[in-house]
């Protein structure tokens, strides 16, 4: 009897599993992450430099506007757009959020050394899944962000045509 | 031509000559006491004629000849000729046929090897076995025919997939299927001797044969494309808990839990449910990792197609042999009457269960992880991927006791064993302990979980190493394999903490200096090979006045049109230089990946020594 009951159950269990597989067969298994995200996501991350735990929500507290730069020490382009952001830092018209993506934290620490900190806070995304949930498609990219919104991204480096567009949001 | 026309009629009489298997099968179960010799027969002729059909398909890529769709579709007349003949198996048509060859092969071996066995088990073997070849056959002929015609025929072929174009792939297949199919023969011999009650000291003995010969194979064709992913794939990581190496590693885990089991079974006749679950297991795992990789429904590395039709044609022929399987373990199997007496706690056998338990719970992390993504992608339409820490926080921890009993359980006997004399059992695990505390102590790592695991890794290490001299070399093969096991887990462990990897950007003429390497971009050469081109690289490195000049390769493949990246590896005695070049778009910059890894070679020697272990015991039992 005890035999009969284990025997139905596994029947069922194995119609289950075919079932969920007949209908996995038939879906595409591309994952293309969502590239039109309006709202910051919410994080953990740690940071570099000051070596704690910072959540979404402490970061971008305020009501007033944000850039999240995302970059890396190895990334050409990025050492390009450098110059553009520590002017931005300087004139403290804005604060600028760091997202160091997939990078060696020797060469990140180097890289701001050599070159300055724009950044008030420098995020830590090791493996890139954090970017993922931003939407970004690559490094460097700069989403501005107003009342915890991205009202304004741009995909590649900062130039000053477009520092003056930051610059006239943030007026 | 002639040779597609040849290979596709010899596996429709293949086919055919199914037939008369049954036929004889049948009758010869029922009314003669002796096996008809027509079975063998029958059985060789279904062999020669897939080899011909193999042979077919083997010819058509050799002479290019694109009026094949599979030879179009995965092949080019600039491959040498070592590759065009590896590309028989390198695609999902192919790879399945050679499937079926190992298929109608091990029957007849098997046939050839049982003579002294029961008349009924044999035939019945066969029986279930057929069911399993018809299953292909008509796989192969209706939903992946490696026979297609194109017409017109074209001029070119589309090329292989040049990271498959590598000695350690183009075997890598052939071993590992070995591996797979030779647990059907376990399958089809577990449900005859179910059916037939037949599950015996005799039966463990003989069917033990067939389990060394798939375990040796799929620990062999596991460990080839591991060197393959090592060394051509550029990340100088060797497993990435990828859905496809999981699912050849899940056979591996149910059959190396069996082998212990068939041991026991030998023994002392108990544990017989174990086996025939295992078994059953072990080949529904394997069809199930056919099914996931040729399906399309995981993303991986390995998939070939995506055709829901196929996919939908494995997966009732396997759920239709779980059927088969179930019906015949519950309709015949009578468990044991275990005398309650004949377990003791501190024995051989309690032992091996204990750690066949953590294999089970092994098997079922690797299992959860790479199934349940598509299940919640089904019920819940989210996109999860399932990665190494999952793996990692979930096994790790359980390594510890697992290889304590792994050390212990050989110590002790059959039935009963007594506490007495086993000082140094002790002994030796402190001294483990204190020589993994030295080499922790002055790291910044998580201390204690490391030196436990580390400490219980030099336990096994310690204790096998031990028995070599100390024991009689009776059970050498268990020893070896003992040995290997805990030597790859610490070459695992030291290769993951002591690891070291530098990557910048670099021109030609550049260097990179930090404050423990200096690397130097010396130059960069064309040239010109058979069917691409290539940009070597040459690289000087220096760390701590010893200087290293090693050269990574980007091959700019003609046909597909690929550039693929060849790691330069320098193998010593106690680590590997490895460094691989990428470009980067647009910009005569080149990306430089650079890592030291210790302990590399100890890992491939490890999972030799593992195998080593097995073939002992295989050949061992001849003499």
């Amino acid at each position: 009897m005890k035999n009969r009951i284990v025997y139905y159950l596994l029947v069922i269990f194995f119609v289950f599993v075919f079932v969920i597989f007949y209908r996995g067969l038939n879906n595409s298994n591309l994952y293309t992450p969502n590239t039109n995200i309006k709202i910051v996501p919410e994080f953990t991350s740690e940071t570099l430099l000051k070596k704690k735990s910072v959540d979404s929500k402490d970061i971008f507290n305020k009501e007033d506007y944000y850039l999240l730069n995302i970059w890396a020490s190895w990334c050409i382009p990025c050492k390009d757009e450098h110059p553009f952001l520590v002017n931005l830092g300087n004139s403290k018209k804005i604060e600028i959020i760091g997202l160091n993506y997939k990078d060696n934290l020797n060469n990140a620490e180097k890289f701001i050394n050599e070159l300055g900190n724009p950044y008030s806070t420098i995020l830590l995304d090791r493996d890139g899944t954090k970017a993922i949930e931003w939407g970004a498609f690559g490094v460097p990219e700069t989403f501005l962000i107003y009342k915890n919104k991205i009202i304004k991204r741009y995909i590649g480096p900062l130039n000053s045509n477009l520092v003056n567009e930051i610059n006239n949001y943030i007026k | 031509m002639i040779y597609s026309t040849l290979g596709y009629y010899s596996l429709i009489f293949g086919l055919i000559v199914s037939l008369p298997i049954f036929f004889f099968s049948i009758i010869n179960f029922k009314n003669e006491r002796i096996l008809d010799n027509k079975i063998v027969s029958f059985s060789f002729i279904q062999l020669f004629l897939v080899v011909i059909s193999f042979m077919g398909l083997v010819f058509s890529f050799v002479y290019s000849d694109f009026s094949n769709e599979t030879v179009f579709n995965n092949s080019h007349s600039t491959k040498p000729l070592f590759y065009k003949i590896s590309g028989t198996w390198g695609n999902h048509e192919g790879s399945l046929l050679l499937w079926l060859v190992v298929l109608t092969l091990f029957i007849f071996l098997f046939l050839i090897g049982s003579k002294g066995l029961l008349k009924k088990y044999r035939i019945l073997t066969v029986l279930f076995h057929q069911i399993i070849i018809i299953g292909f056959f008509i796989f192969l002929i209706k939903f992946s025919s490696p026979f297609n015609f194109i017409f017109p025929t074209p001029y070119e072929g589309m090329g292989l997939n040049p990271i498959l174009q590598d000695p350690a792939l183009a075997i890598h297949p052939p071993i590992l299927y070995l591996g797979y199919v030779g647990s059907s023969i376990i399958f089809s011999s577990v449900l005859a001797a179910t059916t037939l009650n037949y599950i015996s000291k005799n039966w463990a003995a003989h069917i033990k044969n067939w389990v060394l010969i798939s375990w040796v194979f799929l620990t062999l064709g596991i460990l080839l494309g591991s060197i393959w992913a090592y060394y051509e794939l550029g990340w100088g990581g060797f497993w990435f808990w990828d859905p496809v190496e999981n699912v050849s590693l899940m056979p591996w885990l149910a059959l190396t839990t069996l082998l212990h089991c068939i041991l026991i079974l030998e023994k002392r006749s108990i544990l017989s449910s174990w086996v025939i679950i295992l078994s059953i297991a072990t080949f529904t795992l394997s069809m199930c990792g056919t099914f996931l990789v040729r399906s399309g429904i995981l993303n991986s590395v390995h998939t070939f197609a995506n055709d829901p039709e196929r996919g939908l044609f494995i997966l009732t022929f396997l759920f239709i042999l779980v059927l088969i399987s179930l019906i015949v373990f519950f309709t015949f199997h009578k468990s044991e009457n275990q005398n309650p007496n004949s377990f003791f706690l501190i024995s051989k056998e309690t032992s091996i269960l204990i750690n066949n338990w953590f294999m089970m719970y092994f098997l079922s992390v690797v299992l959860i992880g790479t199934l349940y993504p598509i299940f919640l992608d089904v019920i819940s339409s989210q996109k999860i991927s399932v990665g190494p820490p999952f793996y990692h926080k979930l096994i790790v921890p359980f390594l510890i006791p697992f290889l304590i009993f792994m050390a212990i359980g050989p110590q002790l006997k059959w039935i009963k064993a007594e506490l007495q004399n086993k000082i140094h059992l002790v002994v030796i695990f402190i001294i483990s302990l204190l020589i993994s505390f030295l080499i922790f102590k002055n790291l910044e790592i998580n201390f204690l979980v490391n030196t436990v695991l580390v400490g219980s890794a030099f336990y096994l290490f310690f204790i096998t190493i031990r028995d070599f001299f100390l024991k009689k070399p009776n059970n050498i093969q268990q020893n070896i394999a003992h040995f290997g096991f805990s030597l790859l887990i610490l070459s695992i462990l030291f290769n993951n903490i002591f690891s070291s990897e530098l990557i910048t950007n670099l021109k030609v003429g550049e260097s990179f200096k930090n404050d423990r390497f200096e690397i130097i971009f010396n130059n960069l050469k064309k040239s010109k090979e058979k069917n691409y081109i290539s940009f070597k690289g040459n690289f000087s490195i220096r760390e701590n006045e010893i200087k290293d000049e090693l050269e990574p390769e980007l091959r700019v493949y003609n046909q597909p049109n690929i550039i693929t990246s060849e790691a330069d590896i320098k193998t010593t005695f106690f680590m590997d230089k490895f460094i691989t070049m990428n470009s980067v778009q647009n910009e005569e910059y080149f990306n430089i990946r650079y890592q030291v890894k210790p302990f590399m070679l100890w890992i491939w020697i490890s999972v030799l020594l593992i195998s080593l272990g097995g073939l002992i015991s295989l050949f061992k039992k001849k003499v």
